[in-house]
């Protein structure tokens, strides 16, 4: 008995609504990798609703495995990266700005 | 003579302090290993040979005038390339950042500089350390030093093939399910999985906040006690980074076993796990029991559950970390006509299948609708597993279990299947859960000469007894083969 084991197993249908969730994650896929990834990403929650077979009433959700409240640190000058060199590894800038597309809508 | 390279780091660190050879030398065996080895194994993405080569000088140098920094000192290192360094090219395995100079080092790389240690390069992963095999790098597989058709296991799969061929004398790497671990055993070597937040991740390229520990992968236990000392204790720059006194690791180390109780999880022996595999750990089993050690049956129910709960939490997380590659600020760029466009257009020719898998897994994970049921159930489910490790330390001082259901597999055998390629870490996952400490030590072969891990696992801060007992497993199991490419002359 015992031992690790990945149980087959269906609780409710996953249906995924695959483009809404590339949009939410920035991933401009194609309709075959959309639905490629929609197919894989379905076999993977299907086992991982594993969890929802788990009665949990009453048990509190662990999001850290040591808890820990705010660390601070004493609020002295200290140093800090060199502009150039972070700027340099920037796809485009202008001057000491990262370049990026325009966001506005030109009034 | 023999080979310098093959030197564990303990005995290298007193050949280093007796004058039997210099760091300069020592570096030179090293760069010899892996002109033979990279060819066959590509342990590597990035090699400094000119930045080793200074480091070496300077650690001799500090030896002639009794300088010592202590264990690292002139011993050739390697890091896994998810840990950024100042000026050399960090990558994570992945498109989205070729060419990535960090503009700082992160502080196990302070730390190992301060220590006098001669970084080699950066080591080959899985894209973002998402994977069991480095199949998942964008810049193709390492190999297993056993054999080279087989995967020599992941994320962190080039730092353990380093250490196993001789190409690296240690390694750093990070564990968030298994990453350090799992690679050691399938390449013989020792990987260890700190307690969470013992060694600082200022600087590691996040997976999974709530998961990830660096940690070192070596030739034995005892290099693996001197590997983390060096690194480990308090940063203030890691908000997650643990406040207290750094526990004692050596101290124990040659006490044995007899008095302690030794775990054995039903839930991650027995069915599952290959034979050859189960029958090294029951032996190894047997040899603590020999030691003096009561050996006690214990179950952990929801230890079940790890693999599906972390299989929604790391996902989640990565998905909200991996948000900062949006080709604004370092990294690959593609055009768009509007910045929403440019950032779709980036990643996904930035990020591997892999990473955007996990990306679309966490995002669906965490978005309305679904977040309790998925999320939410995963984190009170991460709530079981720490209480039943909780009640199994009663019982028990340490646990232990196969490290890997499996000993090396082929290249392609798991890779169309993202689930069979999970099951690799499903003993090693409920640590990295719980955030307590484990270690894989090499016990054996199996049929096909290839290694088998034992993996002990302690409570939170239980290094020293961790360790402890992985050193007596070490002296029983004498283990003592050599990975096929740990050699300079062949090929």
């Amino acid at each position: 008995m015992g031992g690790p084991r990945l149980v087959p197993f269906r609780l409710m249908p996953i249906d995924i609504d695959i483009a809404k969730v590339a949009r939410l994650a920035r991933l401009a896929l194609s309709d075959d990798e959309l639905e490629r990834y929609r197919l894989q990403c379905e076999v993977v929650l299907e086992h991982a609703a594993l969890v929802q077979t788990l009665p949990t009433d009453g048990v509190a959700p662990t999001s850290h495995p040591l808890p820990r409240t705010n660390a601070f640190r004493d609020d002295v000058v200290a140093g800090c990266l060199d502009r150039e060199e972070v700027l340099a590894q920037a796809p485009e800038r202008e001057g000491d700005y990262f370049l990026v597309p325009r966001i506005l809508d030109e009034p | 003579m023999s080979d310098l390279a093959d030197l564990t780091l303990t005995a290298a660190a007193a050949g280093l302090r007796s004058g039997a050879f210099t760091a300069v030398e020592l570096l030179e065996g090293v760069h010899r290993r892996a002109a033979m080895t990279e060819a066959h194994l590509h342990a590597y993405l990035t090699l400094d040979r000119e930045g080793a080569a200074r480091a070496a000088v300077a650690a001799d140098a500090g030896f002639r005038r009794s300088d010592d920094h202590g264990p690292l000192q002139g011993i050739p290192v390697a890091l896994k390339d998810n840990m950024v360094t100042r000026g050399l090219e960090t990558t994570c395995s992945s498109k989205i950042l070729a060419g990535y100079l960090p503009p700082y080092d992160g502080t196990v790389v302070t730390r190992l500089r301060a220590g006098g240690a001669v970084i080699l390069g950066k080591t080959n992963l899985d894209e973002f350390a998402m994977g069991s095999s480095t199949e998942n790098s964008a810049y193709g597989p390492s190999r297993n030093p056993w054999d080279p058709d087989r995967v020599p296991g992941g994320s962190s799969g080039g730092s353990a093939a380093a250490v196993a061929a001789g190409s690296a004398m240690v390694a750093y790497g990070s564990d968030t399910g298994g990453s350090i671990r799992q690679p050691a055993a399938l390449c013989g070597i020792v990987g260890m999985k700190p307690t969470y937040g013992l060694v600082s991740r200022f600087g590691l390229i996040a997976f999974a906040s709530s998961l990830d520990q660096i940690g070192p992968l070596t030739r034995t236990v005892e290099d693996a006690v001197s590997a983390l000392e060096v690194v480990g204790g308090h940063d203030p720059a890691d908000s997650t980074s643990y406040p207290g006194p750094v526990p004692d690791y050596r101290t124990g180390l040659e006490s044995g076993v007899s008095g302690l109780r030794v775990g054995v999880v039903t839930e991650l022996n027995g069915a599952g796990i290959e034979p050859a595999v189960q029958a090294a750990v029951n032996q190894t089993i047997e040899q603590l029991e020999q030691a003096g050690a009561t050996i006690v049956q214990i179950s952990m129910p929801s230890v079940d559950y790890a693999l599906s709960a972390y299989y929604l939490i790391a996902p989640a997380e990565c998905s909200a970390n991996l948000a900062r590659f949006d080709g604004v600020r370092y990294g690959l760029r593609r055009r768009g006509e509007n910045v929403e466009e440019m950032m779709s257009n980036t990643r996904a020719d930035g990020f591997g299948p892999e990473v955007i898998r996990r990306i679309l897994l966490g995002t669906y994970a965490l978005s309305a609708g679904y977040y309790d049921a998925f999320y939410g159930q995963a984190q009170r489910v991460r709530t079981l597993i720490i209480r039943d490790f909780q009640a199994a330390y009663e019982q028990a001082d340490v646990l232990v279990s196969p490290t890997s259901p499996t000993t090396a597999f082929s290249f392609g055998a798991r890779t169309e299947d993202p689930l069979s390629m999970y099951m690799s870490d499903v003993c090693t996952i409920p640590s990295n859960m719980s955030g307590d400490p484990a270690i894989s030590v090499p016990v054996g072969l199996d049929d096909a000469g290839l290694p088998i891990g034992f993996q002990v696992m302690a409570p939170a801060l239980g290094e020293p007894v961790m360790f402890r007992v992985a050193a007596e497993v070490e002296r029983r199991a004498r283990f003592d083969a050599r990975a096929r490419f740990a050699t300079s002359e062949v090929a």
